[in-house]
C-alpha cells in the first residue's frame, strides 16, 4: 500500500501546496480549521481538482496534471467518511449499506458480504431505521459499513468524531482504532484535535496554511514538535520568541532577556522556545526565575495559574502554569524553575 | 342555468400539460445553472426569472413575435400543421412560459439546500451520476420540488394576459376559465361570471392549502434532522 501526493491549488488568497507520502497504517493530518487538510482529502478523492501536481495510489495514477489524467471519484476506489457521515436521508440503514455493494452483481456473494459487515459493525438491530432516527454513534457505524463494504484501497476519515458527544468519543475512538487495525487498511484521518490524533494515529503530519510543516511518528511529534505550528497544535501553551545565546543556552527578549539552559544543542536558526504548561516546577533548581501570579483559573481537576516573569515586557502574554488541584501550593512561590529537557526548541 | 363546462376542462388540460413541461425544464435549468460561472449564471438567471415579474401581456407580445403565423418560426410550424395562435394548445405555451419561473426558482432553492456531501459520498462509493440525481438528490429535494410543481400549476390555471393575446377567446375552442370570466363580465352576464369566479377560487384555494401542507412537512422534517 502506498500513497503519493504532490499537489498545488490556488483559492484566492489561500494556497495549498502539499507533498505527502504514506504507506500502511493510520496516518493523521492535524491542523486548525481552514488549514486546508479537508481540501487535500477532497483532492485525493477526486471531488476537487488541483491546479497542478499528481496523486498516485498503489501505483495507479489518480491525477496527473502533466499527463492530463483526472479519474472521476467513481474510479478512484477511495473511501471518504464525511464529518456529518452523509447518509442518504431517504434510505434505511440497509439501503444505505447496500449502496456500497452496488458493484457486486452475484446475489450470494452480495448477501454474504452484507451479512459480514452488518455483524462486524453491529447494525442488525437498526437495519430498518432511517438516518434521522439514528444516534451519532449508530450513524457513524452505518457510514463506515457503507464504505468498508465498498472495498476501498484507501480510507479517509474527515473529522470522524467531532459530531459525537464527548463522553462517547473516547470509547468510539478505541473501537474504531481496533477495527481499522484488524482490517489492515491504509487510513488517513483528518482532525483538529490533538487528543484524537494521539489516540488514533501511528504518525502525524501537521498542516498549516496549506502546507505540511512536520511529518513524523506520533510520540515523537509530541516530544519534539520542531516547528512553532506543530508546538501550537499539539497544545503547547507557552511559545515565545527566542534566540541562541550559547551551545545550550537561549535568550528570551520578551521575558526581560531571561536566559534558559536547554538539553539539546541549539541551532543558529532558532525562532522560539515552547514550554508546556504542565512542566513548570517549584522544586527544580534548573532555570529558576522570579515571577508574580496575575490570575488563577479553576478547572474540574486542575488549576491554571497565569504568571509573569519579573521584568517581562508589557506586551508579552501571560505565562500558563497548570497543576493538579491537590498540588497547588498554599502560598505562591516567588520563583519557578523548568527542567532543561522540558524546553522545546522551535524552528 | 345550463353551464358549458368546456372552459374548466380546457383550463385543466392546459395547466396539466404545461405543468409537466415546466417540471422537466425547471429542474433541468435549476440543476445546470448552479454549475455555470458567476457572471453567466447571473445573466441567465435574470432571463429565466423575467416572465415572473413582467406583465403577462408583454410575454404574450414576445410569443406573438415568435409564433405569429406571419413570423418565420410561426410560418415554418404552420407548414407542418402546428399553429399555436388561436388554438387551445397555444395556451400550453403561454401558461408554461409564465409558470416556468415559479418552478425554476423553487427547484433551485431546493437544490441549493441539498447537502453536497451526499452527492460526493455517493460518487466515492462508485454510484453513477444519473443514479445519484434520481435516487438521492431528487428524493432529498422532493418536498421543495413538489411545492414548485403545485405553485406552477396554480399559476398556469390563472393565466390570462398572455393567453388572451395568443389564443384569444373562442367559446368551445380556446376558452379558459380566466378568459371566460372576462368575456361574461363584458357581456353583462354577471351571474355566470360569478359561477366561474367561484370555481376558480375553489381550485386555487385547494392548491394553496396543499402548498402550505407541503411546506409544513418540510419544516418538520428539517427540525427532525
Amino acid at each position: 500500500m502506498s500513497l503519493e501526493v504532490s499537489i498545488r491549488k490556488r483559492l484566492g488568497e489561500f494556497c495549498l501546496n502539499m507533498e505527502y507520502t504514506a504507506s500502511d497504517g493510520i496516518h493523521g493530518l492535524l491542523g486548525a480549521s481552514g488549514s486546508g487538510k479537508s481540501y487535500a482529502l477532497k483532492c485525493i478523492a477526486g471531488i476537487e481538482t488541483p491546479d497542478a501536481g499528481r496523486i498516485l495510489l498503489n501505483g495507479v495514477t489518480l491525477f496527473d496534471s502533466e499527463r492530463h489524467i483526472n479519474l472521476p471519484p467513481q474510479k478512484r476506489h477511495v473511501g471518504y467518511l464525511f464529518q456529518n457521515y452523509a447518509l442518504f436521508p431517504n434510505m434505511t440503514v440497509r439501503q444505505n449499506v447496500l449502496c456500497g455493494l452496488h458493484y457486486e452483481k452475484n446475489g450470494d456473494r452480495k448477501k454474504e458480504r452484507f451479512c459480514r459487515i452488518v455483524e462486524m459493525l453491529k447494525l442488525a438491530s437498526i437495519l430498518e431505521q432511517k438516518p434521522c432516527e439514528l444516534s451519532g454513534g449508530q450513524a457513524q457505524r452505518t457510514a463506515l459499513a457503507r464504505i468498508l463494504v465498498n472495498r476501498p484501497e484507501l480510507l479517509m476519515l474527515d473529522e470522524p468524531f467531532s459530531a459525537l458527544d464527548s463522553h462517547l468519543r473516547l470509547n468510539l475512538q478505541m473501537e474504531i482504532r481496533d477495527l481499522l487495525e484488524k482490517l489492515q487498511k491504509e487510513v488517513i484521518l483528518v482532525t483538529h484535535s490533538r487528543d484524537e490524533a494521539y489516540h488514533m494515529c501511528n504518525d502525524i503530519a501537521v498542516v498549516s496554511r496549506g502546507q505540511i510543516v512536520v511529518h513524523k511518528d506520533t510520540k515523537e511529534l509530541f516530544a519534539v514538535p520542531e516547528k512553532i505550528e506543530a508546538a501550537e497544535i499539539t497544545g503547547c501553551k507557552n511559545i515565545v520568541a527566542a534566540r541562541k545565546a550559547g551551545e545550550h543556552e537561549v535568550l528570551v527578549p520578551e521575558w526581560g532577556n531571561l536566559c534558559f539552559t536547554v538539553k539539546d544543542k541549539v541551532q543558529d536558526s532558532l525562532k522560539a522556545i515552547g514550554i508546556r504548561a504542565h512542566y513548570f516546577n517549584t522544586s527544580t533548581p534548573m532555570n529558576r526565575h522570579g515571577i508574580h501570579i496575575v490570575r488563577e483559573m479553576e478547572e474540574p481537576f486542575e488549576t491554571i495559574l497565569l504568571f509573569r516573569y519579573e521584568g517581562q515586557e508589557e506586551t508579552a502574554r501571560n505565562v500558563w502554569w497548570r497543576i493538579p488541584k491537590e498540588k497547588r501550593p498554599r502560598e505562591f512561590p516567588g520563583e519557578i524553575g523548568i527542567a532543561s529537557a522540558n524546553i522545546l526548541l522551535l524552528y | 342555468m345550463a353551464v358549458d363546462f368546456y372552459p374548466l376542462w380546457n383550463t385543466l388540460r392546459i395547466s396539466a400539460v404545461s405543468c409537466v413541461l415546466v417540471f422537466f425544464s425547471g429542474i433541468f435549468f435549476a440543476y445546470y445553472i448552479a454549475k455555470l460561472p458567476g457572471i453567466l449564471k447571473g445573466i441567465v438567471d435574470v432571463i429565466l426569472t423575467l416572465p415572473m415579474v413582467l406583465p403577462p401581456t408583454v410575454c404574450g407580445y414576445f410569443l406573438l413575435l415568435l409564433f405569429g403565423t406571419r413570423r418565420s418560426l410561426g410560418a415554418f410550424l404552420l407548414q407542418h400543421g402546428i399553429k399555436f395562435v388561436m388554438n387551445w394548445y397555444g395556451g400550453i405555451l403561454t401558461s408554461a412560459v409564465v409558470a416556468f419561473p415559479l418552478m425554476y426558482r423553487t427547484a433551485r432553492g431546493a437544490f441549493e439546500s441539498f447537502d453536497p456531501n451526499l452527492a460526493y459520498s455517493a460518487q466515492t462509493l462508485g454510484l453513477s451520476n444519473t443514479y445519484i440525481f434520481w435516487c438521492i438528490r431528487m428524493p432529498a429535494c422532493r418536498q421543495g420540488i413538489l411545492a414548485g410543481v403545485v405553485l406552477a400549476f396554480a399559476r398556469a390555471l390563472g393565466e390570462y394576459g398572455a393567453t388572451s393575446m395568443l389564443i384569444g377567446y373562442t367559446p368551445g375552442k380556446t376558452a379558459t376559465i380566466a378568459t371566460t370570466v372576462y368575456q361574461l363580465w363584458r357581456t353583462n352576464n354577471e351571474k355566470e361570471a360569478l359561477f366561474w369566479v367561484l370555481v376558480n377560487l375553489f381550485i386555487s384555494t385547494c392548491i394553496l392549502l396543499l402548498v402550505n401542507l407541503l411546506e409544513n412537512k418540510r419544516k418538520i422534517r428539517r427540525a427532525e434532522e
